[in-house]
């Protein structure tokens, strides 16, 4: 094949010169046209041997068709040539701006094929929202409306492309009208455009969802599939809304597995299988936990199952969906098992592309059966050690999910070798988070903990994740219960670090040099018999490395001043500051200066950096009051009053615009005061950088929240090969009716080998091997564990737990904070520092540099604290999805006895009288909505009801306890939802709610992403001899978060010219709504607007969305129509308002 | 989600790309570079799928052409992978017939029959000229993908109707 390949290649260029360029016409349909000039372009970039080359003819070629495309005689043939050149050399990476505008023109005038060449070029060209799109909308307007089909076939296929977003109300009835169409090919395509204006403004087609389901019910295939696109979104963001339709889509699929569609869908003679895939994907998100409908699934899963047989990639497409949509919805154990076998053909499969399949369904299916793993651990093993590195990456990726405690050894080992191989810096971030990820989790012991640490450190160098090292760190400050503990692997990690720092000329990364400095700074007094001075001296060696950072230094810096503060005087500390008081680095000088200063002063020094103190709170006088006094002298010499941060660059923002008439002399004042000390420039100023303590000691706020940290150890032992027995015993402690079955067979097939290693002797030396890692690696794994497999909510206990919120901030704020005064521009007059310095008194100076400190934070406070929050924020969901998903699958594992009401509670009595349902009466005053019932079962019943005070929407939630046995630990709890905000937390918790009785709870929802209308779940559980779950949804609409905005029609003209964002619609009046005051007062009342002022057929009206979007309303009635004309701050809100409108007018 | 859509051949020369979302034209070259050479680096031996930045390659080599797709974790592998083959075998159906043409008229370029040629894989036959075809008509073969993957979605596999819009245009364009 290769020796082909080579010919083939060595005869292209051969082939290309043989063209001659005047043979033939250049013209007929797909003909291979050498003697044209995008024949003579390609011909010429491909013997071309250099990109400089490259760029010169492309550049020729570019002025060449500019000349051609601008010039007036050029006809439309020619045009389209031009066009397909042009794409060309755009796909080269070479820009042709100049011929969009001629592309558009090619689809207006253009004939057929050129016609759809222009519409081609302008689907490449262009980006969705790309100003010279609106030019295309006539073009595209005319098209849909006429008589020739491939016309009409191009506009729809260019709309279903890209098309601008506020131009689909030209279009979108034409479109409509075309799913009526005869002819199969218009209504698919018109399908497929409101597909695209699904994806880009979901609210316009919100009204013609029946027509999707029109679309599903289409007697064409293909129309039938168009629509499965939109469908798959729709169930995605809310599939409770489309249960209806599973039996529809498992019928489609049925039909489509017994090969009931025309034979020119099939390929490979497997019928239509993307189709399958699409369908099957469908199944899975509605099967989702729900178990009546899955129900309905498994006939034709089993059977889709049994049809793909045929040995044929496709077949395995198909079936990998099938197995992961088996895996999603509600379990079913038979065809579990048979999901299972066929993983087992994946992955034992010899085609490199199956068993990569196979290890990501392994993947995929191996948080709700761990048990597979086992069954598949030596062709594990085997992936482990595959030639192919992509294998070996999604191996590592299984070996993640299945990590505990006494696997995690092995597994980071695994981990850290293939990282170590690795270059792609994608990779390595991703594989050092998990690594410290899991180290943290489960470490055996602190020998471990810190080499692997280190291991993270030295390979994820500069690339990982900062959270990493600011984890690290603060794990070892915060410590855990256990003092002695503690203490043991703070002396460790300072013993492993000075044991690296003793090897000369070792390159280690910034941060790990960080943070070595940083431990060896606050804890190296931890070693007995180690001499300060040999600390400081390596710490002074590695200062004079050129390849350290200056940042790098500041913490160096630190560490020895810390350092040096517990022992009485060094000869290298008076060298250094000797050394660098003459240093270049203005940051190093300033540095050599305190610590000289602070040497003459034991006594202060050693209060300002006491001993493992680097959690110690810190009280701060945050308003500086001490201060007055010296802004006060500095005001009346004439200094510039402080100006906060925001302001001072809203200043800049606005000079830089205007005209500096200034002259340049002048500035310099106003620059040093927007330096960021303003106000207090010098003193300030000059202790900048002077954080020697800054980096341990929390300043600036303070700490109330210490982490609380399981000091329960697990200790890594290597408990035999295969633990299935145990596996088998700790079955008891837990019903799991479903996968048992696998775990049987897991067992049956692992058998040969339980007996093979008692029969050591016949064992190669390789297999040996082999199982032995099997042993170490799949440890642990079995029942027993399995809520700690299930998406890693863990039970078992963890050595290091994850940090809590609070400090997480703190501890990137605190790292921002000192990174700034590392690299913040140095004090315009550094030569003063000195003098100015030795001006202050001890007491006074240790006043300063707190004050310079916390000035600073201040100063980027707000930056970095959001920053954090959003990292704390994204690190709560992920916890979130994960609690969340380990109850699914803890859930889809109980689920008979869920869902079957419990026999042993006997008490309930059958049909109480309704407890009685009332609003407090502070709230009934509000207007709310009616109570309505959530969820309810024999023993306790849900109610809700909103309501809509002027600045909040307050839901109000009902719990009775219907039995005559108190409920115990009744847990209600939120699914944390796109669109929403829930205040103040996610959950609600009754400890007990006596018999008859009822508790009530209050939460405050926030619209946090505008949609017309959106779902909120959750789920209530309680304790009555057995636990039990209830799920609900709540559906909120845009209107509940609206609110009337009182204001003067002069405020509404003001506004009104403020906002930009506005949408204007046309609405048909109905012969009830007579006058304009009708439909106002008529919208008023839905959706609570303000009516401003109505000034015969014109009318404004004012409302905001909580807590203060402001969006205005202009309305005119005209011969039976209503002009809506929003406007408002902010962008989505005049859509989803329209549409509320709309639906409010269909009603009344 | 299908991200892009690459045919580059082994010297690196992109010969037909389609993105699905947007990318800025000067960062398309680097992606596409680093892309081929991804693809470049890998055996036969080992999978056709590559994890790449935070998304995944599916590729395919026919003779000295690369068919790489980009795809997010949502879509299946291997129904990508035998959607580049789908998309090959339209192709070659479209450009058989022009081949038929060109036998006709006599004046192809290609050597019908080359001794490298065998009917029994007619990928390769198809392949032999295919860099040629998709460079020459560089239009067509954008309709063709666009038939077949819209807004990063599988739309249309089926032959006929994915060839269908075309050869109407052809035959207009012919009369």
């Amino acid at each position: 094949m290769s020796d082909v390949v080579e010919r083939t290649l060595s005869a292209l260029p051969g082939l290309l010169g043989q063209h001659d360029p005047g043979a033939g016409p250049g013209g007929g349909p797909g003909r291979v046209s050498a003697t044209s000039r995008l024949g003579g372009l390609i011909r010429s970039i491909t013997a071309l041997s250099s990109k400089h080359e490259e760029e010169k003819l492309i550049q020729q070629e570019q002025t060449n068709l500019k000349a051609t495309v601008s010039a007036p005689t050029t006809t439309l043939r020619l045009m389209k040539e031009c066009m397909v050149r042009l794409i060309y050399c755009e796909m080269l990476g070479y820009e042709s701006s100049f011929g969009y505008i001629h592309a558009i023109k090619l689809a207006q005038q253009g004939n057929l094929l050129e016609k759809r060449v222009g519409y081609l070029a302008v689907s490449l060209f262009l980006h969705e929202n790309h100003e010279l799109l609106l030019l295309l909308v006539n073009t595209v307007v005319k098209d849909l409306q006429s008589t020739n089909l491939v016309e009409v076939c191009m506009a729809l296929t260019v709309v279903s492309q890209i098309f601008p977003r506020e131009m689909i109300p030209a279009v979108l009835p034409l479109i409509e009208d075309k799913l009526q169409h005869s002819k199969e090919i218009i209504r698919r395509k018109a399908v497929q455009a409101l597909y695209k204006f699904y994806l880009i403004a979901p609210n316009q087609v919100q009204h013609i969802h029946d027509k999707f389901r029109k679309a599903l019910c289409d007697r064409d295939v293909g129309v039938m599939a168009a629509s499965l696109h939109i469908y798959l979104q729709m169930i995605k963001k809310n599939a409770s809304g489309y249960k209806d339709l599973t039996e529809s889509f498992v019928t489609i699929l049925k039909q489509v597995v017994g090969g009931k569609l025309p034979i020119d869908f099939n390929y490979h003679s497997v019928p239509a299988p993307w189709l399958q895939i699409q369908l099957l994907r469908i199944l899975g998100l509605l099967g989702k936990d729900d178990p009546r409908t899955s129900e309905l699934m498994y006939d034709v899963l089993d059977e889709s199952l049994r049809r793909a047989e045929i040995n044929h990639n496709i077949t395995y497409a198909i079936l990998f969906e099938c197995v992961q949509t088996i895996y999603t919805i509600c379990p079913k154990s038979d065809l579990l098992e048979k999901a299972a076998k066929c993983i087992g053909k994946f992955v034992l499969s010899p085609k490199i592309n199956l068993k990569y399949l196979g290890l990501k369904a392994l993947t995929y299916v191996i948080q709700q059966d761990p048990n597979l793993a086992l069954q598949h651990q030596m062709t594990i093993i085997e992936c482990l050690d595959h030639p192919d590195p992509i294998i070996k990456r999604e191996t590592l990726e299984l070996l993640y999910r299945i990590t505990n405690g006494q696997n995690v050894t092995v597994i980071i080992q695994k981990m850290l070798d293939y990282l170590r191989q690795s270059k792609e810096e994608y990779t390595i971030i991703n594989l050092t988070g998990k690594i410290a990820e899991l180290a943290e989790k489960y470490a055996p012991d602190n020998e471990w903990f810190i080499q692997t640490m280190n291991a993270v450190f030295s390979v994820g160098g500069d690339v990982m994740h900062p959270d990493i090292p600011n984890n690290f760190l603060r794990l070892l400050a915060e410590g855990f219960d256990d003092e002695k503990e503690d203490e043991q692997l703070r002396l460790y990690a300072v013993q492993s670090y000075l044991s690296l720092l003793e090897e000369e000329d070792t390159f280690y990364p910034q941060k790990f040099l960080q943070v070595m400095s940083w431990v060896l700074g606050e804890y190296s007094y931890l070693v007995n018999d180690g001499d300060p001075e040999v600390i400081i001296t390596k710490l002074y060696r590695l200062l004079k490395q050129t390849f350290v950072t200056s940042e790098t230094k500041a913490w160096i810096m630190s560490a020895i001043t810390k350092i040096s503060s517990r022992m009485p005087c060094s000869k290298t500390v008076d060298k250094l500051m000797q050394e660098f008081s003459t240093s270049l680095d203005t940051c190093m000088r300033q540095y050599a200066f305190e610590l000289k200063h602070l040497c003459e002063n034991k006594e202060l020094m050693k209060n300002l950096l006491p001993l493992d103190a680097s959690c110690d709170e810190i009280m701060v006088d945050a308003s500086l009051s001490f201060l007055d006094g010296f802004v006060a002298e500095g005001l009346s010499c004439g200094a510039a009053p402080y100006k906060p941060h925001h302001q001072r660059q809203e200043e800049k923002l606005s000079q830089e615009k205007a005209l500096n008439f200034e002259p340049y002399g002048l500035s310099f004042t106003s620059s040093m005061s927007s330096s960021g000390f303003t106000g207090r420039q010098s003193p300030a100023g000059l202790s900048l950088g002077s954080d020697v303590s800054g980096n341990s000691a929390e300043i600036g706020q303070k700490e109330t929240n210490c982490l609380k940290l399981d000091s329960v150890r697990k200790l890594w032992g290597k408990e035999g090969y295969l633990p299935k027995k145990e596996t088998k015993t700790g079955k008891e402690d837990k019903t799991q009716p479903v996968p048992q079955d696998s775990i049987l067979m897991g067992h049956v097939v692992d058998l040969p080998l339980t007996q093979s290693e008692q029969q050591v002797v016949s064992l190669s030396e390789e297999d040996k091997e082999k199982q032995q890692l099997a042993s170490t690696l799949f440890v642990g794994l079995g029942s027993n564990n399995t809520i700690s497999l299930m998406g890693k909510a863990d039970t078992t206990p963890q050595k290091f737990k994850k940090k809590s919120k609070i400090s997480e901030t703190q501890n990137s704020k605190e790292t921002s904070s000192f990174q700034n005064i590392a690299t913040l521009p140095f004090s315009p007059l550094p030569d003063t520092a000195p003098n100015n310095k030795e001006n202050f008194q001890g007491n006074e100076h240790l006043g300063l540099r707190k004050v310079s400190l916390s000035s600073s934070e201040v100063l980027e406070a707000s930056v970095s604290f959001d920053t954090s929050q959003s990292l704390t924020e994204a690190v709560l969901d992920e916890k979130l999805s994960n609690c969340r998903l380990s109850a699914s699958s803890l859930f889809a594992d109980s689920n008979i006895e869920v869902f079957q009401p419990s026999q042993s509670v006997p008490d309930i009595v059958a049909n109480k009288a309704p407890l009685s349902l009332c609003l407090p009466g502070e709230l009934a005053d509000h207007p709310h909505s009616e109570i309505v019932e959530l969820c309810s079962s024999d023993i306790l019943t849900m109610y809700s009801c909103k309501v809509w005070t002027d600045d909040r929407l307050l839901l109000i939630l009902f719990i009775a306890n219907k039995s005559i046995s108190p409920l115990k630990t009744v847990t209600l709890v939120f699914e944390s939802a796109e669109h929403f905000k829930i205040f103040e937390s996610l959950s609600c918790h009754f400890p007990v709610i006596e018999a008859q009785s009822m508790e009530s709870c209050q939460k405050c929802v926030q619209l946090e992403k505008i949609c017309t209308e959106g779902i909120l779940s959750g789920s209530i559980s309680y304790h009555l001899d057995t636990d039990t779950h209830l799920e609900f949804s709540l559906t909120f609409s845009l209107s509940d978060f609206i609110r009337p905005m009182k204001i003067t029609t002069e405020d509404f003209g003001k506004l009104w010219l403020s906002f930009s964002n506005d949408v204007k619609q046309n609405l048909k009046m109905s012969p009830s709504q007579g006058s304009l005051s009708v439909v106002l007062n008529a919208l008023k009342e839905k959706l609570k607007l303000h009516i401003v002022e109505i000034i015969g057929n014109e009318g404004i009206v004012a409302c905001q969305l909580l807590p203060s979007v402001p969006c205005l309303l202009h309305c005119r009635t005209h011969a039976r129509t209503l002009a809506l004309w929003f406007r408002s701050s902010c962008s989505a809100l005049p859509d989803s308002l329209l549409y509320q409108c709309q639906k409010v007018m269909e009603e009344s | 989600m299908i991200k892009f859509f690459l045919m580059v051949n082994k010297q690196g020369q992109t010969r037909l790309s389609r993105y699905y979302e947007h990318v800025e034209i000067h960062k398309r070259t680097m992606l596409e570079a680093e892309v081929i050479k991804n693809c470049l680096s890998r055996s036969k031996e080992q999978c056709s799928f590559i994890e790449y930045k935070d998304f995944k390659l599916v590729y395919r080599q026919y003779a000295a052409l690369f068919i790489v797709v980009g795809i997010n974790e949502t879509e299946n592998e291997m129904a990508v992978y035998e959607l580049i083959h789908n998309f090959v075998e339209v192709l070659d159906r479209y450009f058989s017939r022009v081949e038929k043409w060109c036998v006709m008229r006599n004046d192809h370029e290609v050597n019908v029959n080359s001794p490298y040629l065998t009917k029994t894989d007619t990928h390769l036959s198809f392949f032999f000229q295919s860099e040629l075809d998709i460079m020459f008509n560089l239009d067509r073969v954008h309709i063709i993908l666009d038939e077949m993957v819209l807004n990063g979605c599988i739309v249309e596999t089926n032959k006929n109707r994915i060839l269908a819009p075309l050869f109407v245009l052809d035959k207009m364009a012919e009369s």
